[in-house]
This record gives C-alpha cells, structure tokens and sequence, in this order.
C-alpha cells in the first residue's frame, strides 16, 4: 500500500451507491442527527476529528454531511487493519473512499502525514480519530495523537471541526456486526486552531478538551450513581436544575 | 372499511386543524418577529399532527395490515427511545437485538393472527423471565437489577402496551363486524385530544399545580377541564362505537385518565434520566413517546374494558 487511489473529486458509482446506502441505514437505525453548535455546514475545506469507539463512527458522521461534502470528504482509517485483506481493501477503498495509513511505518513514501496533506492537496476534507485507535476504556477519550497538530501546522487554512458521535459505541460495539437501533446524535463544535507559539501537547490537549465539551450527556458517575450520601445532594441539584428547566418551560406549549 | 364514518372523521379531523393552522397564523401574523419559540413550536406541532393525521388515515384506509405494521413502527420507534436513555453494557447487546428483532416481530405476529392467548402473556411471562436469564448467562452482574429492571419496562412500554392498539381490531364485537378499526380511531382520538384539552384548559385556567416535582405544567384545573371536555368528546363519537353515547363518555373517561397517569409516568422517566424529551422524531413535539406516552397507558385498559363488556 503504497500509493493512493482517490479519484478525482467525484465518487464513482460504486462509492456514491454506498455512501447514500449506508446514510439512509444510519438514518434507519439510529435516526442520526446533526447539531451545529459552534460551527455551521460549509464547503469549506475541512478536517473533522470525533471520538472513536466503532467502525459506525464515520458513517455516523459522514451522513451528516450535505451529498456534497460527503463525495468529497474522506475518513482517515489504519492500513493495517483495512489493508489485511483484499476484501477489506475493497470495502476501504472502492466502497467507502477511505485514506488508509500505516500506525507504524518505515517507508518514506508510508509517511501517514505526507499521505493526508497530498489529500488535502487535492481539495479534499478529512474525517480523523485522533485518539488513533477505537477506544474500549470506560475513558470517555484517549489522549490524541499528533497527527491533527502536524495537519493543522503543515495547512493553516483548512478548519479543525471537533466531531462527538454520541451513543455509536452502544449501537455497534467493537466485535459486533448487527447494530443495536439507538438514537444517535453528532454534535459538530466551533473551530480549533493552534494559537500562535502553542506547545503540541498543550493543543492536543486543549483540541481534546474541547471534543469533550461537546458530549451532550456527560455519563453520570457510578460512584454519584450508587453512593447514597452523594446520590442526595445530586438529586437535589437535579431538581434545582428542573426549577430552573421549569422556568424555561413554562411558557412553552408543552404538554408532556 | 366503513365509509361514511371515516369520511366525518376525515372532514372533522380537516377542519380541526384547519381551525388551529388558522389560528397560529393569525397570532403569528400579529406577533413581532422574529416569533417567540412558543409560537414556532406551536406552528411545527399543528403541522406535524397533519403528518400524523395522514398517516393514521391512511392506514386506516389501507386496513388491518398496514395498521398493525404501523404500530409495529410506532413501537419500534418508542423502544428505540427507551432503550437510548437507560443504562446498559456491552454485554448486553444480544438482548437488545433481540427485542427489537424478535420481540417486537413476535408480537406483532401474534396481534395479525389473533393468538389472544399468547398475545397477553408472550412479553409479561416469557420474555419477563428469558430476559434476565440470558444477561446473567452473560455472567456480567454489574448493576444487574437497574439493567434488567430498564429492559422490561421498556418492552413492556413500547411494544406490549403500544401493541394494545392493532389488537383492538382482533376483537369480535357482535353486531359490530367489520368496523373494528373506528374504534381505534376512536381511542386515538380522544386520548390525544385529552392531551391537548388539558394543556388549553391548564392554560386557561391552571392554578394549583398537580405534582411540581415530575410536571411543571400540569395542574389540576387542567386535569379535571381536560377529562370533563374529552368524555364529552368521546360521547360525540360514539357513532365510531358499539357504545351508547354514556357508556362511550364512561370509556373515554377511563382512557383519557389513564393517558393522563401515562403522561405523568413518563415525565417522572425523563425527570430522572435528566432530559426533557424523548427523542426528536417529531419535529416539535420531541419523539415518538412524547405522543404516545398517553396511548400507551389508555390502550390496554381500553382493550380490556372494551373486550369484558362488549364481546
């Protein structure tokens, strides 16, 4: 795997069958929905990153994308794993569009930061997991790689969108093939940027700080859950949070 | 298909919200712009009850099969709902696939072939105890109860009592043969409009609130307006009915208590799951089981005091 096989700027039919197919499944299964909060849909040139705990993430986050971004919008996946076989290289490649990349490389010509930045080149937006793995902790992220730092050095221009794919890892959990019907929603967050003289770990930290804030249902914590001293004073935090809701509500026609 | 029924209920349902887009456009017309989000939402509901009226329609003009798969629909959209705000594992995975590709198949089945006998104890019995089996099979038993707990109700939830509702039609009521699905009509009718009757009649004229801690909207004068004004409904209706007008006021007072206990139960489930709506599937109004959390509760208890007298 040495050499890229992105086609021009429009997907071929295969790819545009698969791209509608798979999104209208996402659509089925999860009833996926995008929310804009920071940012806003664009043709601009951009690369997404999102938490990663499934191989449904991309679909996910792609079928939030208009038919135009998504032909042109391509998710970053790990040659090892897509290019074992010829059959998944197939599904990588000719269906899916994917860029693969080598985790571990020698080979100049391997370099998965070369790779990605003749993508962007061509006009090309990026979907990237910067965690670099799918994450099976109960950590609700890894810490990121570098690449998203060396991509954002390299091209100044293209936007960073943070990307948080909310419920993917319960609707196809890794070792899975039959997803489980979940509501799924991907909350799209303003741009990061590297500010001028900023460390790479600080950015990295702060662009994965950022992808957290995002997640619209931060997991309750089991110790919160269970420990009946902290359960009290949460509850009551809940209801104040209801007094305040209530507020909110009470001119709204809702009639639940 | 009872045609001349069906054509009043058409012509009514039409010029009720004809009446209320009417409405909302005139008071959209006079308030400032932009409009206040209680006015968008207002504009989004009354046109998403003309997507649900559509729908209903034509089901019921399609017949028994397409009302029953729309129900199927209607359930799996709800469990969808349930089973997103509940807690649950990895290990659990199998038998979430398993109630939405058995269970709610299943039982559907069993309301197309009128299986009565299994159709009332398939979930409650078998599923109620295979269910917890096959988690503790998994060997994992962290939280097990909670989990196990969330999964029954949200089978029994949306899909034994949603399925309550294409069973009606499986009902032989002497004298009533072929009409069946007027009265599901019927029960649709006058749960969702107590709905509505107790948010006007709340509005109007709420003072005392009913139970602060799991509504912040429902009150008493609401409660009590809305039932009154929907028995009254339902006994205008019962021309869609083998009742008398007072026994079809008697039966939808019945219902439209239990949507209301519904509709309570299910925001003390949001309360404690800390969100404010269900989902998001019907623009305006949040998700399937904000709809329905009414009907859910009215079906079976309709079903059943409909099937003791009348058959």
């Amino acid at each position: 795997m040495t050499k890229l096989h992105i086609r021009a700027n429009t997907f071929t039919l295969l790819q545009t069958m698969t791209s509608v197919g798979l999104s209208a499944l996402a659509w089925a299964v999860t009833g996926v929905r995008p929310i804009w909060s920071g940012s806003e849909p664009s043709d601009r040139q951009r690369i997404y990153f999102a938490n990663h705990a499934s191989h449904g993430d991309f679909i996910l986050l792609s079928a939030c994308l208009s038919e135009k971004e998504r032909a042109r919008t391509h998710a970053v996946a790990a040659a090892e794993y897509w290019g074992k076989s010829r059959l998944r290289r197939f599904i990588a490649q000719d269906m899916l569009s994917s860029v693969l990349i080598h985790r571990q490389w020698t080979d100049e010509t391997q370099n998965p930061i070369s790779i990605m930045l003749s993508v962007l080149d061509e006009g090309h937006s990026l979907i990237i997991f910067p965690e670099g793995t799918r994450n099976m902790t109960d950590e609700a992220l890894l810490p990121f790689r570098s690449g998203l730092y060396n991509l954002s050095m390299a091209r100044p221009d293209v936007e960073l969108i943070p990307c948080w794919i909310e419920n993917m890892s319960r609707v196809l959990p890794k070792g899975q093939f039959v997803p489980v019907p979940l509501l799924c929603r991907v909350v799209f967050g303003a741009p990061v940027a590297i500010a001028p003289g900023e460390e790479r770990r600080a950015f990295l930290d702060r662009a994965r700080q950022t992808l957290l804030a995002l997640n619209p249902r931060p997991p309750r914590h089991d110790v919160e859950m269970w420990n009946p001293a902290i359960r009290k004073t949460s509850r009551d935090q809940k209801s104040l949070e209801h007094r305040s809701r209530s507020d909110i509500r009470h001119d709204a026609p809702g009639d639940d | 298909m009872p045609m001349r029924e069906t054509l009043i209920l058409v012509i009514g349902l039409t010029t009720v919200l004809t009446i209320a887009n009417l409405i909302a456009g005139i008071l959209s017309w006079r308030a400032p712009k932009p409009l206040s989000s209680t006015l968008v939402n207002l504009n989004q509901r009354i046109n998403a009850w003309w997507v649900m009226v559509l729908a209903i329609t034509v089901a019921m003009f399609l017949g028994r099969r397409a009302m029953t798969i729309l129900f199927a629909l209607i359930s799996f959209a709800a469990l969808r709902e349930f089973v997103t705000l509940t807690h649950n594992r990895r290990s659990d995975h199998w038998v979430l696939l398993g109630m939405f590709g058995i269970i709610i198949p299943f039982q559907y089945w069993l309301v197309w072939t009128a299986w009565y006998g299994l159709f009332t104890i398939f979930i409650p019995v078998y599923c109620f105890l295979l269910m917890p089996a096959i988690t503790a099979l998994h060997g994992d038993t962290e939280r097990f109860l909670e989990r196990v707990s969330a999964q029954q109700w949200a089978v029994m939830i949306s899909v034994y009592c949603v399925s309550h509702v294409p069973a009606l039609l499986t009902l032989e009521l002497p004298g009533f043969e072929g009409r069946n699905l007027l009265l599901i009509a019927f029960l649709i009718i006058t749960v969702q409009g107590s709905d509505v009757l107790q948010y006007i009649f709340g509005k109007l004229f709420g003072r005392h609130l009913l139970s602060p801690d799991v509504s912040p909207s429902k009150t008493w004068e609401g409660l009590i307006g809305g039932l009154a004004a929907s028995s009254l409904l339902g006994a205008l209706l019962s021309f869609l009915t083998p009742f008398s007008p007072l026994q079809a006021a008697g039966v939808a007072f019945i219902a439209c208590l239990m949507g209301f206990l519904g509709g309570l139960v299910a925001s003390a489930i949001k309360r404690d799951q800390g969100v404010k709506d269900w989902g998001h599937l019907i623009e305006g109004h949040g998700g399937m089981m904000d709809r329905a959390d009414s009907l859910v509760f009215a079906a079976p208890v309709f079903f059943h005091t409909v099937r003791y007298f009348w058959t």
